[in-house]
């Protein structure tokens, strides 16, 4: 087996500093954050949109720039860490600059307001903002196809929005681990079944040494094969597969000090997971039956999903992951079982890849790139944009309705009465209640949405430190998945209560 | 129920305009809000102790200090290393080797003005009862585990209520990982405490040692290996110190060596850091969340403003991996927690284990998690760890099986210096008869 030796050095000066995020994001995910450029178009109390900063300027965005008319002011210091004494009186979005550049050296400085050449990656804007703003910011994200997100924070409540250009795919959603087995235990290939076979041929006759040691796969093949000699298919209900379950126990050696073997228990625990045909994935189909129109079609994830696509209708299966799981073995006997899953995958890659590079556009597109696609396959993800506002009288109805039913009452209200302050950072309770009232009828005989607009009332447009710290965590995270397009962002909305301590996600 | 709002624009003339409005005017879900003056100065008098100055820790430290609470200790005894500077904002570059405690407090006291922080370099183990009668609250954000059970412990075992209502000092505290985490309001005694949760932190699996020592199949076996029997073997250095990158440096090679034997790929210089050092993923985003949250909940309780987290919902869980999703639900204390329960917890056990067995069970065993056990029963001494002589005393102990030393039933007692003064009590549940034969063929 040939293995290029890893050059022994020890990790550079900013793998070191990076280390703890490099170990989420990789160095690919750590290059498109400091390719990227983040605008704040910076309002009202102006601190949840600082705090965001902050948690990206540490781990080393490349470039931020502020917009912000305010000068600051005494009450700023109170809730506001990235400012003091020296600031009173100039302009904040200069003075949270100075103080946030401290934090990253690595970060070059540069502060320009809207309206300039600059191609921004993503705009984060606070609100309340001035309505002329709000055109302005929305004009350029449409415009130059960047992503927006729209974030508020007053009292203990806050709400924050992602609004897409466009449909966002993401190859790397980085599943849970124990989610991902992908084994072909019901439908073998024929060098898998020979691996297996070697081994079992003769089961009864080994010794215990190397009956403990034949791996769970292999085991299960074995059984899967003398299963459907006597019962004329394989397990599929979940009552067949416990028989099953059962039957691959029986086959194990009592007779050893420990009363038992490791990988027949291993073999047991693996049946429910292990031996079902696999599905497509929703969220896969719904890739599959998407019609990209023609500048998204000559894009390299849907050159790529064209030819998995085709794979798919081809063999009735998604291209083999590769991996395997970890499991009682002796270690010659475990690497060759890895390599046999490995030459499958890559042979599967070969073949998308052949049919991406059929494209006119495929022949640009990086090979590592069909790999990770090949691989991840049954965790693509698609973030449709959304294209109509969601009618916030029907939504409202559904959320109400439901509320007898759901665990915990909705916080639509939170972002009713936060939404009606996006323009107005002083309203009392009463007018909050009447412009929602516009838009939802009865408001104002519904008492969670009467409490809601009293909270933000009760505010007065001030935030609290803790609520803004919080916010503008879960807006950074969002901002790094959208940026590393790892992970998987929210679509598209985000409420926070702060006293009963809940999120929830709604798409509006 | 509904208050009447007046609508004025605040004066912005006032440092603390913000939170004075939230502070002196009730909400609609607000339960005894008092905004006697009295009530009011209250926030300004108390103390909070923060414990960690790392990444959560820098973090609360902000965010209580801009919640207006005026005194503040922190402890912590590590020094910043340069991994830290991607999170722990409060430090630069050329902090690097001073005391986390010390740089993280004066940099606050100098930003926000009138805070006062008092840094403690040390241990939480070095502090007595009277230094943590003196704080309202602690703020806690750790990684390690141990750290937790020792305060949680001790902030139980603290509590003389309802005759000394003081003694009870809500223990709020933060842990993060990647973009997960959660935040969590203990109430001594009153709500379920750190160790009534400690299953929901299960350790990872140890792998066994016959697999490092000849079956290796996976990179981290073969730096297992490295670390637990090359170096005990070589003993290239006098000892392993996880911080020198000479070491890391030595236990690489040789990893890497064995996974060349093995035909085992994957083995690099990053991932044997992180597995010899147990490296959780932290960024700074996930930090401020969780942070926070703690300091959230601690600001409600230290005013009334808003009802929180505690006696009845007392976890938050956070996910950012897929979306985002919470859940915030009220974990039940439990009757039988070794630390704030009544009664005895069951403990299944085969009698036919020798008590050396029982003891390296205890290290992996979700609802124990203890490294260094002592354990008597009510009758007798079985084995002490420490002092040294009734270590030798108790020794030959070691050998003999459960079934021997104990009845099914009977209670044991089990203590671990980590945990400071408190006894775990099981109550032995045999899982199967004791079959007093020689095990393994051992002759007597
Ligand atoms: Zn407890």
């Amino acid at each position: 087996m040939d293995q290029t030796p890893p050059i022994l050095h020890g990790p550079s000066d900013k793998e070191k500093k990076y280390d703890r995020q490099l170990r989420l994001w990789a160095a690919e995910g750590q290059q498109a954050l400091e390719d990227a450029h983040i605008l704040l178009v910076n309002s009202g109390c102006g601190t949840v949109g600082v705090e965001t900063l902050k948690n990206l300027v540490l781990p080393g965005i490349g470039h931020f720039t502020i917009a912000d008319s305010a000068t600051v002011n005494e009450a700023d210091l109170g809730v506001n860490f990235f400012l003091d004494e020296d600031c009173l009186g100039k302009s904040r979005a200069e003075c949270c600059v100075k103080l946030l550049l401290e934090l990253n050296p690595d970060n070059d400085d540069i502060r320009k307001l809207l309206g300039s050449e600059k191609q921004y990656t993503l705009v984060i804007y606070s609100l309340p903002i001035d309505p002329a703003d709000l055109a302005l910011v929305k004009k350029y994200g449409e415009e130059h196809k960047v992503p927006l997100l729209s974030v508020h924070s007053a009292g203990f409540y806050s709400y924050f929005r992602l609004h897409l250009p466009g449909n966002f795919p993401i190859v790397d959603t980085h599943p849970e681990s124990t989610s991902t087995t992908d084994l072909r235990l019901l439908k073998p290939w024929p060098e898998l079944s020979k691996f297996a076979d070697d081994l079992t041929n003769d089961i009864e006759n080994l010794s215990a040494h190397e009956h403990g040691h034949v791996p769970y796969i292999a085991l299960l093949l074995h059984y899967l094969r003398k299963w459907k000699e006597s019962h004329g298919e394989y397990p599929s209900t979940y009552k067949d597969k416990k028989a099953f379950a059962a039957f691959v126990a029986a086959g194990a050696r009592t007779d050893s000090p420990e009363g038992g073997e490791e990988n027949y228990d291993e073999a047991v625990a693996a049946v429910l997971k292990t031996i079902s045909t696999p599905t497509l994935p929703g969220a896969l189909e719904e890739v599959f039956d998407y019609k990209p129109d023609e500048i998204e079609a000559g894009t390299t994830f849907w050159i790529i999903a064209d030819a998995v696509k085709q794979f798919y209708m081809k063999h009735n299966e998604l291209p083999l992951p590769g991996s395997v799981p970890d499991m009682k073995a002796q270690s010659t006997v475990y690497v060759k079982l890895q390599n046999l899953y490995k030459a499958k995958a890559r042979q599967d890659v070969a073949e998308v890849d052949e049919m991406v590079r059929t494209h006119s556009k495929g022949r640009e597109i990086d090979a590592v790139e069909v790999e990770t696609f090949c691989k991840n396959a049954a965790f693509i993800k698609l973030i449709r944009a959304s294209s109509t506002p969601m009618d916030l009288q029907k939504l409202s109805n559904s959320e109400f309705e439901n509320e007898q039913f759901a665990l915990s009452p909705s916080l639509l209200p939170i972002y009713l009465a936060l939404d009606a302050t996006s323009h107005t950072p002083y309203a009392s309770s009463s007018d909050i209640i009447a412009t929602i009232d516009k838009t939802i009828p009865e408001a104002s005989s519904n008492t969670r949405i009467v409490q809601a607009a009293e909270e933000v009332a009760r505010a007065k447009g001030g935030e609290l430190q803790n609520i803004s710290a919080l916010t503008g965590g879960m807006v950074s995270q969002e901002v790094i998945k959208i940026i590393t397009k790892q992970y998987i962002p929210i679509n598209n909305t985000c409420i926070f209560d702060g006293i009963a301590s809940r999120t929830q996600v709604l798409c509006l | 129920m509904s208050q009447p709002i007046t609508v004025a624009p605040p004066t912005s003339s006032s440092r603390w305009t913000y939170l004075d409005q939230i502070r002196k005017v009730p909400g609609p879900f607000s339960e005894d809000h008092d905004n006697s003056e009295d009530a009011l100065a209250r926030l300004e008098t108390m103390s909070v102790l923060v414990i960690g100055a790392g990444g959560l820790g820098c973090e609360i430290l902000k965010d209580l200090a801009l919640s207006g609470f005026k005194k503040i200790h922190v402890i912590d005894m590590d020094t910043i290393d340069v991994s830290n500077l991607n999170r722990q904002f409060l430090f630069r570059q050329a902090d690097v080797g001073k005391s986390k405690a010390e740089v993280a407090a004066r940099f606050v006291e100098k930003r926000v003005k009138g805070v006062s922080i008092t840094p403690h370099n040390c241990k939480i183990q070095d502090k007595d009862e009277d230094f943590y009668m003196q704080f309202t609250a602690v703020v806690c954000g750790l990684d390690s585990i141990e750290a937790r059970r020792w305060i949680n412990a001790t902030l139980v075992g603290m509590v003389d209520y309802p005759d000394n209502p003081e003694s009870l000092k809500p223990l709020i505290d933060g842990g993060t990982e990647g973009f997960k985490g959660q935040s969590r309001v203990v109430i001594p005694t009153m709500t379920s405490c750190i160790e009534c949760q400690l299953d929901m932190h299960a350790p990872r699996a140890a792998v066994p040692l016959c697999t490092l020592a000849t079956i290796p199949r996976q990179p981290e076996h073969c730096i297992e290996w490295a670390h637990i029997m090359a170096w005990e073997q070589e003993k290239p250095f006098p000892k392993l110190d996880n911080d020198d990158p000479e070491h890391i440096t030595w236990l690489y090679k040789k990893a890497l060596a064995r996974a060349r034997d093995f035909n085992i790929t994957g083995v690099t210089y990053s991932l044997t850091q992180g597995v010899v050092k147990n490296i959780i993923p932290a960024i700074a985003s996930t930090n401020a969340i969780i942070a926070a949250s703690c300091c959230n909940e601690a600001f409600k309780i230290a005013t009334n403003s808003n009802p929180g987290l505690g006696l009845e919902d007392n976890y938050m869980m956070y996910s950012g991996n897929e979306g985002i999703y919470t859940y915030t639900f009220k974990h039940e204390q439990k009757d039988d927690c070794p630390v704030c329960g009544t009664i005895a917890r069951n403990m299944e056990i085969d009698p036919n284990w020798t008590l050396q067995e029982l003891i390296e069970s205890m290290a992996a065993r979700p609802e124990a998690q203890l490294k260094k056990p002592s354990i008597s029963s009510g009758s007798k001494t079985l084995f002490f760890q420490s002092p040294e002589s009734l270590m030798l005393k108790t020794r030959p102990n070691l050998e003999k099986r459960i079934g021997e030393l104990l009845e099914n039933g009977e209670e044991i007692a089990v203590s671990d210096p980590s945990l400071g003064s408190v006894d775990f009590k099981f109550r032995l549940r045999f899982s199967k008869p004791y079959a007093p034969a020689p095990k393994h063929g051992v002759t007597e």
